[in-house]
């Protein structure tokens, strides 16, 4: 028993020095082809693989939102290492920003097209990131955890209670992205699912690019400081406290577009469409994938979209498959922390993070 | 804001507001008690409760009793209390204690990170959540009636109601048993012990692992009593129900200065009149928005809490 659950916990990470080992071209030959595969992949409809219940472009744009919010929540938890258990309060604030600059149902009336509410939205939300992280992110970090479960939950009564943000009745009529196809319809339509995907694969690699080079900068290796021990980040000179913000406002600035994007593709929101369990949902991928991974994240985050609609009428037990699909996630968030605690695609350096944890002594355990 | 409301019923929003507040003081001793021990938020908590409130109700249904059978007299009532009490403390304690066995002990011996505990947390509080919400085929599952509420007398113009003196008494005498349990017996002493120092405690020959599931027992304990009070308040409950009253109890426990045993008890009555009082000021719907406030402003302002943070004794 032991052995299987040692090897599963060590975790020897074959493919990642492979991958690191290969000549620079080599690499990006190979990251063109995964990507030209993943624009294709709408249009291959591969057995097994394709949704049978929901429309296969359709899944596919939500996992790309999934993702999206993946690798932003990565940012905070996996980089910096905060809890932010409220992630979805700024995908809602994103998506309702572009509901009440755009749609005809806001008091505001302003009707601005897609395009132009998403700078808005996303300056809206790096806003409120700092003004939430301002007093909360010297907190420890299980204080964080429920002030930030707070923050969304403050969200979400705001949008059911506050009548001009319309609770249930929602927003409407949201305009979708711009463009024309060569005919002069619309290039994002309400049947075809496809171009919002591709919207969003595009937004993801941008995303990957930017938090790499992020990653690499003084930033990153000032929030891996921070993440390893904070007193001793600070004592060195790491203005922890900054770092921590930028992670946040640059991690709720990701979320903002998930939600943006979500808000064109939909046309409409309401206040049900962000609940706790959302946040937990991501949260879930982000920490099955491996935090601090982004390859790890993006499979996560897929995962958790993906699998749900792939189980959908499956039956288990009388039920289908689809209401177990939190039961499940719950289970893996156990098991993965149990027994394998740096996800399935880890961080290799968080991977020595917990092994130092492990060698050091406690009484009586 | 609604100032008029607010004072022409303050005796009337403070009186439901202690109700309520007994409630969330004896949710909160389960957060307070783990925190004091492992310096950990047990997140999971809030089903450890949620699965008290329907065990008192499963119970009570295998006797016969369901929300349309008639109020039972005063002597069988308060029999059906007790047995209903029992179960939802045997239930909740039960889970607690399952809980800390497959969840928490496997990440302690190996001293994980506090993230690492708390994702842990978050996922059982999934589960077990998810699995009584299909198992109650996501319904809510109505209480009987033990007691019709009348008004017992009145003060200065407030009535106070049979049901609001039951929860409030029966929070203070399970908040006074459990304060001499800790500060009078020997178990007690080995959990303070612990919350002092644990590994010098272990060096004394306290058993670590004991005195944490105790805890856990006790938390859970508690919690199911808070169940069942909140069982006869809300005549019902739902599968989602620890969650919101989770966050309040454990707002409650912050504000009392988490870790504290009596902390819990005067911040979940503080907890509860203020949300009264928010009730009347600004309107039933954003009643739930009070206790996010209260624990942002305790964090900022007086991260200790009241009555500070201790379990054993005063720890910098």
């Amino acid at each position: 028993m032991t052995t299987i659950f040692e090897r599963l916990r060590s975790g020897t990470d074959v493919v990642g020095d492979r991958w690191r080992s290969l000549p620079a071209p080599a690499r990006w030959v190979s990251l063109i082809v995964v990507a030209v595969f993943f624009y294709a992949l709408p249009n291959l409809a591969i057995p097994g693989l394709v949704t049978t219940e929901t429309d296969w472009a359709t899944t596919l744009f939500t996992v790309s939102y999934y993702v999206l919010l993946a690798l932003g929540l990565n940012v905070v938890v996996g980089k910096a290492g905060m809890l932010d258990l409220g992630y979805v309060g700024f995908f809602a604030l994103g998506a309702y920003t572009t509901a009440l600059l755009s749609s005809p149902d806001s008091s505001l009336g302003t009707k601005w097209s897609w395009l132009a509410t998403v700078p808005v939205a996303v300056a809206v939300v790096m806003v409120s990131g700092v003004l939430l992280g301002w007093p909360t992110l010297r907190l420890r970090g299980d204080y964080l955890a429920i002030v930030t479960l707070g923050f969304a939950e403050i969200i979400r009564v705001f949008a059911t209670a506050k009548p001009e943000l319309r609770g249930q009745r929602g927003f409407g009529e949201i305009p979708h992205p711009p463009g024309e196809k060569a005919d002069g319809s619309p290039l994002f339509g309400v049947i075809d699912a496809r171009p919002y995907y591709w919207l969003g694969l595009s937004l993801i690699i941008l995303v990957i690019v930017a938090v790499r080079n992020l990653d690499r900068s003084r930033v990153g290796r000032a929030w891996v400081a921070v993440r390893e021990d904070e007193e001793a980040a600070e004592a060195m000179g790491v203005p922890t406290f900054r770092f921590k913000l930028w992670a946040f406002a640059i991690g709720a600035a990701i979320g903002s577009l998930s939600g943006v994007m979500f808000a064109g593709q939909q046309g409409f929101i309401n206040s049900r469409n962000f609940d706790l369990f959302f946040s937990i949902l991501v949260l879930a991928g982000v920490v099955l994938g491996g935090s601090g991974n982004i390859v790890g994240v993006i499979v996560g985050g897929a995962l958790i979209a993906y699998l749900p609609e792939r189980l959908r009428g499956i039956s288990i037990a009388g039920k289908d498959a689809f209401e177990y699909r939190f039961l499940f996630f719950g289970l893996i968030l156990i098991l993965v922390m149990i027994f394998r605690p740096q996800g399935l695609i880890p961080n290799r350096r968080r991977v020595q993070e917990l092994k130092d944890r492990e060698k050091e002594v406690t009484v009586g355990e | 804001m609604n100032f008029d409301q607010l004072f022409s019923n303050f005796g009337d929003l403070s009186i439901q507001g202690l109700a309520q507040g007994a409630i969330y003081a004896l949710f909160a001793l389960g957060y307070t008690m783990v925190y004091g021990v492992l310096r950990l938020i047990n997140f999971a908590h809030s089903e450890v409760f949620m699965v008290g409130t329907f065990g008192a109700i499963v119970v009570w249904n295998w006797l016969g009793l369901d929300q349309n059978s008639p109020v039972p007299a005063l002597g069988p009532a308060l029999l059906y209390l007790l047995v209903g009490l029992l179960a939802a403390c045997l239930t909740s304690g039960v889970t607690a204690v399952v809980l800390e066995r497959v969840a928490y002990r496997p990440l302690r011996k190996r001293n994980a990170p506090v993230l690492t505990f708390l994702i842990t947390a978050i996922g059982a509080s999934v589960v077990i959540s998810e699995a009584v919400g299909i198992w109650s085929n996501r319904k809510p599952k109505a209480a009987p009636r033990l007691f019709t509420q009348h008004e017992l007398f009145t003060v200065a113009g407030t009535t106070i109601t049979n049901l609001q003196v039951f929860l409030v008494l029966l929070a203070v005498v399970l908040m006074i048993a459990l304060d001499l349990f800790i500060n009078r017996t020997r178990l007690g002493r080995g959990v303070r012990a612990i919350a002092q120092d644990p590994n010098t405690a272990a060096l004394m020959g306290v058993n670590k692992d004991r005195v944490i599931a105790l805890v856990f027992l006790l938390g859970g304990i508690m919690a199911g009593a808070a169940a069942l009070m909140y069982n006869i308040k809300i005549t019902g409950t739902h599968f989602f129900a620890g969650f919101d009253l989770g966050i309040k109890a454990f707002a409650a426990a912050v504000l009392g200065g988490i870790g504290n045993l009596r902390g819990a008890l005067i911040g979940g009555l503080l907890l509860g009149m203020l949300e009264g009082w928010g009730s009347g000021l600004l309107g039933t719907q954003w009643t739930g928005v009070v206790a996010f406030v209260v624990l942002i402003l305790i964090l900022l302002f007086r991260p200790t809490g009241l009555l500070g943070e201790s379990l054993g004794r005063s720890r910098a």
